[in-house]
């Protein structure tokens, strides 16, 4: 529950201004620069871990199935996410394959295991200080994981290529499709702040105001 | 209008960057650690503006090779072609397919212009101590955010083509050296935007100054 008389600061223009009680499914704005500052879900641990877990599922799927297979003068080829990377990578594209391997297999990975692990642990309050350490890790990994991005990119790769051979979707792009879902409604229904009320303190020198 | 509200800074306070816990510092020149989570206090990000110009100016400079350096070289049964970004548009384009070329174009060609152009003139707005249309451009900040991934595009269209297409010796698609300053400007856009401090767009007019 949010304290009645909770003081936050603007993370975008700094404007200092109570926080009122948010009823779940409503959201709170600044009133200067109209940055979201908070939004209440009606079960802001269980959902998103459920969505968390399924979206460790469709991850590896994602990961291990091809994203498209091609046919041409009876060959034929497909690819995995990890094969793209691994291509790049043989073709001496090695910083370009890394940053690829980094954007579409290491950040949403490791996004979902910092998450999975931080909602499992902040589950019986209060929860050691290092679940804050994760939490602070998933979300430096947020921007990085580029699923939607990497699934219009698949489409594009697709449609410019039915032009030379056929091809055909494979389970891995449905999968990325998935993926795109289950993070934009974790996004939606995830909230750091609760998770921070149900970590304990580090201590530290700062007076906290209240 | 800017001088009647109170911000965290003007109160003396500092919000933590991790978890928004408003603290009161031990030290203005050393805000310390956060209680809460332990993360190091800092009342703006540091040397915002001059780590945000150095890595526009990075970005600017990789944009060049970026578009007229080929992404991708096609060789046919011995015979090379090679592809710009702008030639996979219009390859897109005249193979029927516009709307893709149209987001390609937008992805690849107008995002990166677009968020060079937008934290260079964040930038200058800050150092002149601009007080005008703040609201505007904190949004312009937040749109530079969001949009600022999608420039990866080309680079995962590019990697899975060069991953696919290897029929040797039918055909078979290389990477050319432009993809790896394409991913640079991408990467570097991307930290340039999380360095600079869109508080810094409203400190103006303050009393104090945070940039440091």
């Amino acid at each position: 529950m949010t304290d009645p008389g909770e003081i936050v600061a603007c993370p975008e223009c700094d404007l200092l201004q109570h926080l009122p009680e948010l009823e779940a499914g409503t959201k709170a704005r600044c009133p200067r620069c109209g940055n979201t500052l908070a939004s209440q879900a009606s079960e802001p641990i269980d959902v998103p871990l459920a969505l968390a877990l399924a979206a460790a599922v469709v991850f590896i799927i994602a990961n291990t199935t091809p994203l498209i297979g091609l046919s041409a003068v009876g060959r034929h080829a497909s690819t995995t996410i990890p094969g793209g990377a691994l291509e790049m990578w043989r073709q001496g594209e090695v910083i370009t394959a890394m940053i690829v391997a980094f954007c579409a297999i290491i950040a949403p990975g490791s996004y979902i295991l910092f998450l999975v692990t931080t909602l499992l642990a902040v589950k019986r309050p209060p929860a050691p200080h290092w679940v804050g350490e994760l939490l602070r890790w998933a979300d430096s990994m947020q921007p990085w994981s580029m699923n939607e991005v990497m699934i219009i990119g698949i489409l594009v790769a697709l449609i410019k290529i039915a032009e030379l051979a056929t091809v055909a979707p494979g389970i891995g792009m449905y999968a990325v499709g998935g993926l795109v879902v289950l993070f934009t409604a974790i996004m939606i229904t995830f909230d750091p702040r609760e998770v921070w009320k149900r970590i304990e303190w580090t201590g530290g020198v700062a007076e906290t105001v209240r | 209008m800017t001088g009647t509200v109170l911000t965290a800074g003007g109160a003396g306070l500092v919000a933590c960057e991790t978890c928004a816990l408003l603290s009161r510092p031990v030290e203005v020149a050393e805000p310390g650690y956060c209680r809460r989570c332990g993360g190091k206090l800092e009342w703006r990000r540091r040397h915002s503006v001059q780590y945000t110009w150095a890595l526009v100016v990075a970005a600017a400079i990789c944009y060049i090779p970026a578009n007229v350096l080929p992404v991708l070289d096609t060789t046919t049964l011995g015979s090379t072609d090679s592809d710009t970004i702008m030639g996979g548009v219009v390859l897109l384009y005249t193979t029927g397919s516009w709307p893709l070329a149209l987001i390609v174009l937008i992805a690849s060609v107008m995002v990166p212009l677009g968020k060079l152009i937008a934290l260079s003139y964040l930038l200058t707005s800050v150092q002149r101590g601009s007080i005008q249309s703040n609201r505007e451009r904190t949004r312009l900040y937040r749109l530079v955010e969001i949009i600022g991934r999608w420039s990866m595009l080309d680079v995962f269209v590019d990697t899975f083509t060069v991953a696919l297409i290897q029929l040797q010796p039918l055909m078979s698609v290389t990477p050319g050296p432009g993809v790896l300053f394409f991913a640079a400007v991408v990467v570097l856009t991307m930290v340039a935007a999380k360095s600079f401090d869109p508080r810094l767009i409203w400190d103006s007019g303050m009393r104090r100054s945070f940039d440091g």
